[in-house]
């Protein structure tokens, strides 16, 4: 089945007007009497499609202008310059229809009444987004056994913990059941199982409604358990946009292979043939083996060689996509 | 659609909010004390025989003094703050993507804590007529029932200027100091410390071309029996709201745009 674009950005821009002042009191005082802004461009020329039913995630390092793109995409700031279909909408007019159709979640950033069980905000929620009473409480219900909170919805927010509002807040953000989900690092602060928990919970999502989900995370595993497709930005603009495991293989075309030979003489053997030599150390040694030559150099080692132990070294992913976050392009 | 609205997204908003305010129900109890200005003000009058200078007894001066305190108490509004404090932390954020202007959440917030505060507003009312029982009065149907629409509109006249000032928050982070302006004719021309004919008469003319005197003169003497042009402050009023709110509008629309969802 041909799935359509939900989401289609062309060359997109976003200029913010930052003032800046110099230090000290001399500085202070050319501050009060003239102001020096300037324009910065913190996003720049960026054009991309999303079809309906992705999930993609959208690394950077701080700074580099992911969380903006988001706020575009979902109508929250006004872009400078291009333009932005979403679900057929303009974002920034704010139809309601639009509106009706997405949702935002921000890691840390809550929209849940603190003094009030969190119960009170989805029902308010509800009638905001014109469900009714009953449609309400079955979503409420399906959603809180999927979240696994429905203990906690008669509980004041106040004493919830922190995964517990997580989890509540990414009830109240999909309550109106939207088809489109921008998610700010909504694993920010969550201990390990809360995170893998949600994680479970958003592919469950994706997979039984078809939702979009457009994703920023700084925990590589919410973007390697989730996204198929990433689009790297890098000072506002994009320096990647394709398919995870492609650029992994691309940044990592290497992998590392620890042998343990049974004797010293096997690794001096090993050592001097043709296989590239990280390190040894007595009858331990490190080799470099290209990905697409892994099985045929194992078979040879394996029948060439005496092995008493084998472990093969996968880099670490944060690793390899930290070399994204500080490059500008990536020709793959 | 405008039914529906109020039905069901302003009802369970209320419904909501009160719940809320009634968990700050002693902060209330405590801001309701604090609005006791009038009380204070009548007793300045009263002491230096500051009403004979415009024909009004001790009774009707009292009886305009506990009026300003109920109108003040239903008027208030503070959603210049609640605004600035939200866009500055971030929160107006997941209410700018919802499909209600977040006014509403505002709106809905001081209706509800003036429900909780009209309980402690007749409680002082109650102790202001045991030390002046000569002041108690029973107001009939119809000018009560006119001044609670009165008082309304003074609220959303206020509720309107400050929503105004306060989407200048998209422009200026600290939109509260503009308020804050604003706060002093508010003080002096709207009949809190004193009734708006006591003013010398070219003052007076210029004051009644403003909105200040129609949200606690006019409702507090319309409900209090003073002489006053009923249909004429009500037209004024009205005409207001029907001024402000396109321009509430068009500053919203517009704000909306340069909004940079700081703190989010």
């Amino acid at each position: 089945m041909v799935q359509k674009n939900i989401i289609d950005v062309r060359n997109l821009s976003k200029s913010f007007d930052i003032s800046s002042k110099e230090p000290g009191l001399k500085g202070t005082i050319k501050h009060f009497f003239k102001r020096q802004t300037k324009s910065l461009k913190v996003i720049k020329d960026i054009s991309f499609k999303i079809k309906e039913g992705e999930i993609v995630g959208f690394l950077g390092a701080n700074g580099a202008g992911k969380t903006t793109i988001l706020k575009m995409l979902c109508g929250l700031i006004y872009p400078s310059e291009g333009s932005i279909l979403v679900s057929g909408y303009l974002p920034f007019r704010r139809k309601e229809n639009f509106l009706k159709n997405i949702t935002l979640i921000m890691g840390q950033k809550q929209q849940l009444i603190w003094d009030l069980p969190p119960i009170e905000s989805f029902y308010l929620n509800a009638s905001i987004y014109d469900l009714d009473k009953f449609e309400a409480k079955s979503r409420i219900k399906k959603l809180s056994e999927m979240l696994e909170i429905d203990k906690e919805l008669f509980i004041p927010v106040r004493k919830l913990s922190l995964g517990q509002r997580m989890k509540s807040e990414l009830l109240a953000a999909l309550i109106h059941e939207p088809n489109i989900l921008f998610l700010d690092e909504p694993t920010l602060g969550l201990d390990i199982n809360a995170q893998r928990n949600l994680r479970k919970f958003l592919q469950k999502y994706n997979k039984e409604t078809n939702a979009t989900i457009c994703l920023t995370s700084h925990y590589m595993k919410d973007i390697t358990s989730l996204c198929k497709r990433v689009i790297c930005v890098h000072e506002g603009a994009i320096s990647y946009d394709g398919k995870l495991d492609l650029l992994l293989k691309k940044l990592s075309p290497v992998k590392e292979i620890l042998i343990v030979c049974r004797s010293e003489e096997d690794a001096i053997k090993l050592a001097n043939s043709s296989f590239t030599v990280k390190n040894k150390i007595k009858n331990e040694i490190t080799i470099k083996i290209e990905n697409n030559s892994i099985t045929s150099s194992l078979k040879n080692i394996l029948n060439n060689f005496d092995i008493e132990d084998l472990f093969i070294n996968e880099p670490p992913i944060d690793e390899i996509i930290g070399k994204v976050l500080i490059k500008k392009d990536y020709d793959i | 659609m405008i039914s529906k609205l109020i039905n069901r997204k302003i009802f369970t908003l209320l419904k909501v909010q009160y719940s809320n305010m009634l968990e700050y129900r002693v902060e209330i109890a405590l801001w309701a004390i604090s609005g006791i200005i009038p009380f204070f003000m009548l007793n300045i009058w009263t002491n230096n025989n500051l009403n004979e200078s415009i024909n009004i007894s001790d009774v009707m001066l009292s009886r305009y003094f506990l009026c300003a305190f109920f109108v003040r108490q239903f008027s208030v509004v503070w959603v210049v703050f609640s605004f600035e404090e939200d866009s500055l932390m971030g929160k107006v954020s997941p209410y700018l993507i919802q499909p209600l202007n977040p006014f509403f959440r505002y709106f809905a917030q001081h209706l509800a804590e003036q429900i909780t505060r009209f309980p402690f507003a007749l409680i002082i009312a109650f102790f202001f007529f045991i030390f002046n029982p000569e002041s108690i009065w029973i107001p009939n149907l119809s000018i009560l029932f006119l001044s609670i629409v009165s008082t309304f509109l003074s609220f959303l006249i206020q509720f309107l200027i400050q929503s105004i000032v306060a989407c200048l928050c998209f422009w200026t982070e600290k939109a509260s100091s503009i308020e804050r302006l604003l706060f002093i004719p508010t003080l002096f021309l709207s009949g809190l410390l004193a009734p708006v004919v006591s003013f010398p008469a070219y003052v007076k003319s210029w004051i009644y071309l403003t909105p200040f005197p129609y949200l606690i003169d006019f409702p507090a003497n319309l409900l209090s029996g003073n002489e006053t042009n009923i249909s004429g402050g009500l037209s004024m009023q009205i005409l207001w709201i029907l001024l402000l709110f396109p321009l509430f509008k068009k500053i919203w629309s517009e704000g909306t745009k340069k909004y940079t969802a700081m703190g989010s």
